[in-house]
């Protein structure tokens, strides 16, 4: 897959990006008594930056090189 | 409408509905149009990840402790990323080796070894019932409650017990009925099994949808909307601590080990690995799956939440947060909801069931039964005529097994778990197979030994620590084990072994046995040794993007292509054995089998097909015993492929200290040649040298004595002998000279005098003193200077006499009357080159490197005694190359002759310049 | 009758020291300058005696010595070698190859012209 050369870094890249994501200290700064919409800040995070995460991915791989 | 028999028949309907499928999609594989082979199915087939775990469980989870479902779906987002490394390593490797599950993978890897394949399908086994006893419990659990509709009854609070384990034994026989029509139809090579495939991605957008629907209608329907549904939770105390659950103590270390659980099981799992690398169509696939797959898994969990607080909130206690995605369209009387909601149920549950228990199967059969039953000389199983038939029922009846050894789990130590942490006990169980897997695919060290042993203590602490407390728990026996340790010592607590407390079960667990089974894997696989054949997979497996090309056997054979094809046969079907050896035939451009011959192609060949059915390491037996002509006795078998590969190892080591003395032998061989060359040449000098002599002294002394014997010798002729006399004494002199300024300059005894100096004076210099020659052959010369000639160190008299030997050769071999000397002075690059260019005969390629070499001189012998010694450009090379410069002769025969060499300029670095020798 | 002397040698001062020293004796005299010029002389030439060089051009002294005695016109010519070389090899060599007498360069003019006379049967003057 000559195309793939550049992807792999990248996913890479998204990877390391997804586990500050998910990870301490992000976590215990959204674990907060707050609202966003309605939506305690903690379940709003995680959500937002899980679909945030997909649609890079979806960008990276789907981008026509 | 929710009558029981609406309940069953709807089920029964449902699953018709996947046979079809199932059957429409294997017909079209058949007719070589997959319908599986598109990234969107890859992608579907992926979330059979999504089991009743994720259906009813996670709603638990988050009603228990808020957003602690969610690292099971993040993990694999994030392990997804590295696929794209991971997996298409994976596929690739087993597409190559034809691997059909985990064990083979592993068993492969570490030579074929069967005791590692078998030891790998035990800890599946072991460590996936628990999991496969969850989808038990909830199904019939869902099948309960739905039964008492329009009543919310949990079965565990009723005296209904007995009755659920009745339900659940039901619903384990008639799954296992299920599967075994779904999977083992027929042995496929290379078990890949598109109808199943089909069945499963369908099963997927059921559970989804159901899962949506349900969640919509509480979210908007029982509530008006997400914030809604948060803010009158959020006035509970109690529900409001779950809004921020990650303050509690060990949260977030329980939260990160969750995560990297649940990456390792999306890899491990014996189901995901079955979809997504043996299953696997195209690799190019994986680019779409890597973001489908990750939406799917958000999108199955967005309703989780508002559906955990929208039970709390709606149910009083004692409603189990494990049943509310049931039990609240139920409370609201939503029959068709309700349906839709425990059909998605089954969906997740028999998904699941269906492909870990082949997947299961599989492995049971090609790396636990078969290399027994081979090892077993009673049965004479290799001998037999048609063992396919063998290889389905050993798959059927390890269907069966599986799934009452997950009943009985379900009944020994299911109900006192919920259902999340049941499955994560086997999470805990598969993620022991990281090490020899992910060390085997990366580290080319990783030894057999080392992947038993790490295996082994991962397993072992995994059992103490997560097994033991569970049976436990359960009541099988008293909980002092657990209470109060192992011999009553308080550091072998199962739950808090060497006192790490603090930590929930799971992460305490997988820290000690991660430590456990990495460190008994590095350690043993860094102290011990890898076999032949262990070393060979190693770099099949390690470098399988890098290989090309047909991998090496270790075949050495004496059978032939029949035999192979009826030990094929036995295990395929003679019929797709005939049309596999027709194929392979046909490729080699041989018209029919009985032409092939049984080389270690074939072997490979044979043995690659017989490990799609029967795993590796049995294939590798199995082909064996044919290539040996022994008829059975696989003990003897695998002692004679151990012994092979030490042979192997060992004239593979002759082989090299062979080729080691060959090449010493040659090199000496070659140094000897020299030598006497060397030798030669010096002979060949001296000779040559004295010929050179005694030839003018031969003339001198004869002339001496005639003119002695004779005095009355006439005064012309006398004047005549008198001037030979002289003209061979002036040649002798230079002959002596000459030999003698060699044998100086080549023993780098010459002395040599550097200073700067101007070579457009020494060229003039040059070109005056042998005018007089020029003049008197008629010849004439020029000299093109440049305006500045930059200064060159050298040694003067020694340029001088390079010059002049280049112009008398010059003017020697020019036409007299009508000859041309051009001198032409250039500085180039790093140094000055000096070109002297005649109009003579010049010199043919072959005698252009020949007129360096001493005494030999070139040209027409025959007619014309040349002038000159023989050693001027001989002598004139030496002095060029130990100036630091070049000498050589471009010409055109007939043309004319340019003699050059360069002298590199003043500036140079010292290791350039000549050396002064005092 | 005269006596016929064919001197095959490439060295000009060497020919014309044999030159003179074969005239004095009264001897015809040819000069070759090389091999083929040698074998091309035997026949109209017709020499009694060949002074033969061993490092001749064309085709060396010793294959001219070998054609000699392998022709059966020339069975009465006598060949005296004459070599710059030196060493036993060489005369082993030329002895082998047929010559009648065998002398190295450089020579003394009076033993040459002995061996000359003798090899040719005419007495000392």
């Amino acid at each position: 897959m000559p195309k793939s050369s550049r992807k792999g870094p990248r996913l890479v890249g998204l990877f390391l990006l997804g586990c500050l994501f998910f990870n301490y200290p992000m976590l215990a700064v959204a674990n907060a008594r707050a609202t966003v919409l309605g939506v305690p800040v903690l379940y709003a995070y995680l959500f937002a930056a899980w679909a945030l995460l997909i649609v890079l991915v979806a960008f990276i791989m789907e981008r026509t090189e | 409408m929710l009558q029981s028999w609406v309940v069953v028949f709807g089920s029964f309907g449902y699953i018709a509905l996947l046979f079809a499928i199932a059957w429409y999609a294997d017909r079209r594989a058949k007719a070589g149009r997959s319908v599986i082979s598109n990234p969107l199915i890859y992608s579907l087939s992926l979330a059979v990840y999504a089991t009743a775990w994720t259906f009813y469980g996670s709603v638990g989870r988050a009603a228990h402790d808020g957003v602690g479902f969610l690292p099971i779906y993040i993990g694999p987002t994030l392990m997804i990323l590295l696929w794209w490394f991971v997996l298409r390593k994976m596929i690739r490797v087993s597409k190559l080796a034809r691997i059909t599950s985990l064990a083979d993978f592993v068993a492969s890897r570490y030579g074929k070894s069967a005791l590692l394949g078998g030891l790998v399908t035990v800890i599946a086994v072991i460590g996936i019932l628990p999991y496969i006893s969850l989808q038990l419990k909830a199904v019939s659990s869902s099948f309960q409650i739905i039964f008492r509709y329009p009543e919310i009854v949990m079965p565990g609070n009723t005296g209904a017990n007995p009755i659920l384990k009745v339900t659940a034994f039901y619903v384990a026989c008639f799954m296992a009925l299920f599967t075994i029509a779904f999977g083992t139809r027929h042995v496929d090579v290379g078990e890949r099994h598109e109808g199943m495939v089909a069945a499963i991605a369908f099963e997927s957008i059921v559970k989804l949808v159901a899962f949506l629907a349900v969640g919509l209608y509480v979210t908007f329907g029982l509530f008006d909307g997400f914030g809604d549904i948060f803010g009158r939770a959020a006035q509970r105390e109690d529900l409001a601590r779950l809004m921020t659950p990650l303050a509690a103590e060990g949260a977030l270390a329980n939260w990160a080990w969750m995560t990297v659980l649940s990456m390792l099981a999306i890899v491990f799992l014996p189901r995901q690995f079955q979809v997504a690398v043996i299953e696997n169509v195209e690799e190019k696939h994986l680019k779409t799956a890597v973001w489908l797959f990750p939406l799917y898994m958000l999108a199955i969990n967005l309703f989780v939440l508002p559906i955990a607080f929208g039970g709390l909130l709606a149910f009083p206690q004692g409603v189990d947060p494990d049943t509310f995605v049931l039990t609240l369209p139920m409370s609201r009387h939503m029959e068709g909801l309700t349906l839709l909601v425990f059909v998605g149920g089954i969906s997740a549950a028999t998904g699941m069931v269906i492909v870990e228990t082949i997947a299961l199967s599989t492995m049971v059969c090609n790396d636990l039964v078969m290399p027994i039953l081979l090892r077993w000389r009673r049965l004479n199983i290799a001998s037999r005529r048609d063992l396919t038939s063998l290889l389905l029922e050993i798959r059927r009846g390890a269907i069966v097994v599986i799934l009452l050894l997950g009943y009985l789990y379900f009944v020994a130590a299911g109900e006192a778990y919920a259902l999340v942490s049941i499955g994560l006990i086997s999470f805990a169980a598969v993620a022991q197979f990281a090490p020899a897997f992910l060390g085997g695919l990366y580290w080319k060290g990783g030894t057999r030994n080392g992947a038993l042993a790490g295996l082994s203590a991962g397993f072992a602490v995994w059992f103490y620590t997560l097994l033991l407390p569970a049976f436990a728990k359960s009541g099988w026996f008293g909980m002092t084990v657990v209470e109060e340790g192992l011999f009553g010592l308080a550091a072998l607590r199962p739950t808090e072994l060497f006192g790490l407390a603090g930590l929930d079960q799971i992460t305490h667990a997988m820290i000690w046995s991660m430590i456990a089974n990495i460190g008994a894997f590095v350690s043993v696989s860094l102290t011990g040794r890898q076999s032949a054949t262990e070393h060979s997979q190693a770099t099949l497996f390690v470098d399988v993007f890098t290989q090309t090309g047909e991998r090496g056997s270790l075949w050495r054979t004496t059978t032939s292509a029949s035999a192979l094809q009826t030990l094929l046969g036995r295990f395929l079907g003679p019929t797709r054995a005939a049309e596999l050896f027709l194929a392979y035939a046909g490729s080699r451009g041989l018209r029919s089998v009985e032409e092939l011959e049984a080389d270690a192609e074939l072997l490979s060949f044979a043995e690659l097909q017989l490990a799609g059915t029967i795993g590796a390491a049995s294939a590798h037996a199995m082909v064996a015993t044919v290539a040996q002509e022994e008829p059975l006795g696989m003990d003897e078998v695998m002692t004679i492929i151990d012994e092979a590969s030490h042979v192997i190892a060992y004239s593979h080591q002759l082989e090299e200290k062979q080729q080691e003395l060959e090449a010493a032998t040659a090199s000496l061989r070659t140094a000897n040649e020299s030598l006497k060359e060397l030798d030669r040449l010096k002979d060949d000098f001296i000779s040559t040298v004295t010929h050179e002599l005694r030839t003018p002294l031969t003339s001198i002394r004869a002339f001496s004595e005639i003119l002695h014997d004779n005095p009355d010798i006439d005064a012309a002729e006398r004047h005549r002998f008198l001037g030979l006399i002289i003209k061979e004494s002036e040649r002798l002199t230079r002959l002596i000279n000459q030999v003698l300024d060699l044998a100086k300059l080549e023993s780098g005894l010459a002395e040599w005098q550097s200073s700067n100096i101007d070579l457009a004076e020494i060229v003039n210099d040059a070109v005056g003193s042998t005018s007089q020659i020029f003049k008197g052959r008629g010849v004439k010369v020029e000299a093109h200077l440049p305006a500045t000639v930059p200064a060159v160190v050298a040694d003067r008299d020694r340029v001088m006499q390079v010059m002049l030997n280049l112009l008398s050769n010059a003017v020697n071999f020019s036409p007299s009357g009508t000859g041309r000397v051009v001198v032409r002075v250039e500085t180039e690059g790093t140094g000055v080159r000096i070109d002297v260019e005649d109009n003579g005969v010049g010199i043919s390629r072959e005698h252009r490197d020949v007129i360096f070499e001493k005494f030999r001189q070139v040209g027409d012998t025959l007619t014309q005694k040349p002038a000159g010694t023989g050693l001027g450009l001989a002598i004139c090379r030496q002095i060029v190359t130990r100036l630091g410069g070049r000498l050589w002769v471009e010409s055109e025969p007939g043309r004319g002759s340019v003699f050059s060499f360069t002298l590199p300029l003043a500036a140079l670095p010292a290791a350039v310049r000549p050396r002064a020798v005092a | 009758m005269t006596k016929r002397v064919l001197i095959a040698e490439d060295e000009e001062s060497i020919v014309a020291s044999l030159q003179f020293l074969m005239r004095q004796c009264g001897f015809e005299t040819r000069v070759a300058r090389n091999g083929y010029e040698a074998i091309a002389s035997l026949a109209d030439f017709r020499p009694d005696l060949v002074l033969l060089d061993v490092m001749l051009p064309g085709r060396s002294g010793l294959e001219v010595c070998r054609f000699i005695r392998g022709e059966s016109g020339l069975g009465g010519v006598r060949i005296l070698m004459l070599t710059a070389k030196g060493g036993s090899a060489d005369e082993s060599k030329s002895r082998e190859a047929g010559v009648d007498d065998y002398l190295s360069k450089p020579f003394a003019t009076r033993e040459l012209v002995a061996r000359a006379r003798a090899l040719l049967g005419v007495a000392c003057r």
